[in-house]
């Protein structure tokens, strides 16, 4: 579903934010894209959803070359930027159904689109509010919302659950895992969450400074009892990460 | 394309429709000095030549602010949501920028409507032909003005234009004709490509058609729309925009 080779994105001012990376998610995953604040996880997301060109490399994202054919791209995946996509002072209907005819839908397809996806992340009602009168987990389901309106087969989530109540956060476990079960969806995903990695995700990628540097299962990760934690921070080591307040730039 | 524009175009009349006391807003200041200058300026000059100094004032306003709503989307990621569909990015513009155009279209029938109450009495192909020449202005502003936002500084965009908008009134002789002004002004004010545009519209609302002053403003508001739409399909095309 994503393969990529050689991914590298440096920036005009010269940060390397994205070196050399190979993915590869198969259809139906789900996969977690770990790594400390900084490490290029937006980058590279924005690289996979055609929002970024990359500097190098090559990648086939949804059963299109990223490069060659973006419209193709996007028209089957879906994304969910990490700061969201909600204007606090529009209605949520009519936002989400220009959304869903941007993706090509009719506007009958479109209402009728809008009114399942939000059955199915139970926000049923909600939609004649303003964007900007939802609770944290209403708003992040409703960012959910905007992505899946053309039945994409590969969605991206962008730090989905930061920010969270362990309720709210759970919620979304449920949703993110129906949308597989139910539509065979591939679901690549970032968190800072290890608890939430190890409960949903398939598969692990670790990115630091810009390069994979573990991937696997997360029980294959625990080796010798340890925690995802320890693991996490074995490999990625205990500094605090002075980009940490540069990030989020990206979104 | 022209299908994604049309979707963008048709929620955005929605979204201004609803908004009805926005629209009236953008147009006060014109409003105001149709009423409360309009007055003394017929004393000794025509509503002929003042409304259409008027107008202009009002699309630069109106128009060359169209971009603080794009900072908005940028901000709030709508814009990003938008540009990961594939409708293409020049719809994403257009659809825009043909939205200013209606809320300019209103903006300015308020006007002319309260100009017509006052003593207005400008031939109708005029009016016509000004209009159009209006709208198409305006709507190229808006594409520029979209390009600024989404170039510069979010927050230096709004105090920066709003400032650059009143130089640009004044030099085209919104207020006053230019040939009340002194020489080194009235030559300042030929960079500015306003003036040509208003007096154009003045020879139109006089019923002056064939003139040399009209095609000049036919011909400066085709090259201003070229270039800021030209521009603002850039903008919307580079990534990160
Ligand atoms: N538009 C940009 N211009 C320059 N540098 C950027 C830009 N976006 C991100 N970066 C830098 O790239 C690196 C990776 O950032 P990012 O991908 O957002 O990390 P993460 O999502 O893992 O926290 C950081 O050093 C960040 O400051
Ligand atoms: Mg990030």
């Amino acid at each position: 579903m994503i393969k990529t080779s050689g991914l590298s994105k440096t920036f005009d001012g010269g940060v390397e934010a994205v070196r050399d990376v190979g993915i590869s998610v198969e259809p139906g995953e789900i996969v977690g894209f770990l790594g400390p604040n900084g490490a290029g996880k937006t980058t590279t997301m924005r690289m996979l959803t055609t929002l970024l060109r990359p500097t190098s490399g090559t990648a086939t994202v949804a059963g299109h070359d990223l490069r060659a054919d973006a419209k193709e791209v996007r028209r089957n995946i879906g994304y969910v930027a990490q700061g969201g996509g909600i204007l606090p002072t529009a209605p949520l209907k009519g936002e989400l159904e220009l959304q869903g005819m941007l993706y090509g839908l009719s506007r009958q397809e479109s209402a009728a689109k809008t009114r399942e996806v939000l059955a199915g992340l139970d926000l049923a009602g909600l939609e004649t509010r303003l964007g900007g009168a939802l609770s944290g987990g209403q708003s992040r389901r409703f960012d959910i919302a905007f992505a899946l309106l053309h039945d994409p087969a590969l969605l991206f989530l962008d730090e989905p659950t930061t920010g969270l109540d362990p309720q709210s956060r759970a919620n979304l476990w449920g949703h993110i895992r129906a949308l597989r079960e139910e539509k065979g969806m591939t679901v690549f995903l970032t968190t800072h969450y290890l608890d939430e990695a190890d409960a949903l995700c398939d598969r692990l990628l670790i990115i630091d400074h810009g390069r994979i540097v573990a991937e696997g299962a997360p029980a294959e990760l625990k080796t010798g009892g340890r925690t995802l934690d320890d693991v996490f921070l074995d490999i990625t080591g205990r500094s605090l990460r002075e980009e940490s307040a540069l990030s989020g730039k990206g979104a | 394309m022209l299908r994604d524009t049309w979707v963008l175009f048709r929620h955005g009349v929605g979204v201004t429709l609803r908004q009805k006391v926005g629209v009236v807003f953008g147009a006060v200041q014109p409003l105001l000095f149709l009423v409360l200058f309009g007055p003394i300026f017929t004393t000794f000059g025509t509503w002929e030549t003042l409304v259409p100094g008027l107008i202009i004032q009002l699309g630069l306003m109106s128009m060359g602010l169209a971009g603080f709503g794009i900072v908005f989307e940028k901000r709030s990621g709508v814009l990003e949501r938008m540009r990961v569909t594939p409708a293409s990015r020049l719809a994403l513009l257009l659809g825009r920028v043909l939205t200013n155009a209606v809320t300019l279209i209103l903006q300015t029938l308020l006007l002319l409507a309260v100009a017509f109450a006052l003593g207005l009495r400008a031939p109708a192909l005029g009016l016509v032909a000004g209009f159009v020449l209006v709208v198409v202005l305006g709507l190229s502003l808006a594409a520029l003005s979209y390009a600024v936002a989404l170039t510069m500084n979010e927050q230096l965009f709004a105090p920066a234009m709003s400032t650059a908008v009143i130089p640009l009134v004044l030099l085209s002789g919104s207020f006053l004709p230019m040939s009340m002004a002194p020489g080194w002004l009235d030559a300042l004010s030929h960079v500015s490509p306003f003036r040509y545009v208003l007096e154009a519209l003045r020879d139109l609302f006089h019923g002056h058609y064939l003139t040399g002053t009209v095609a000049a403003g036919v011909a400066v508001t085709a090259v201003f729309a070229v270039v800021s739409l030209t521009i603002g399909t850039r903008v919307f095309n580079r990534e990160n925009a």
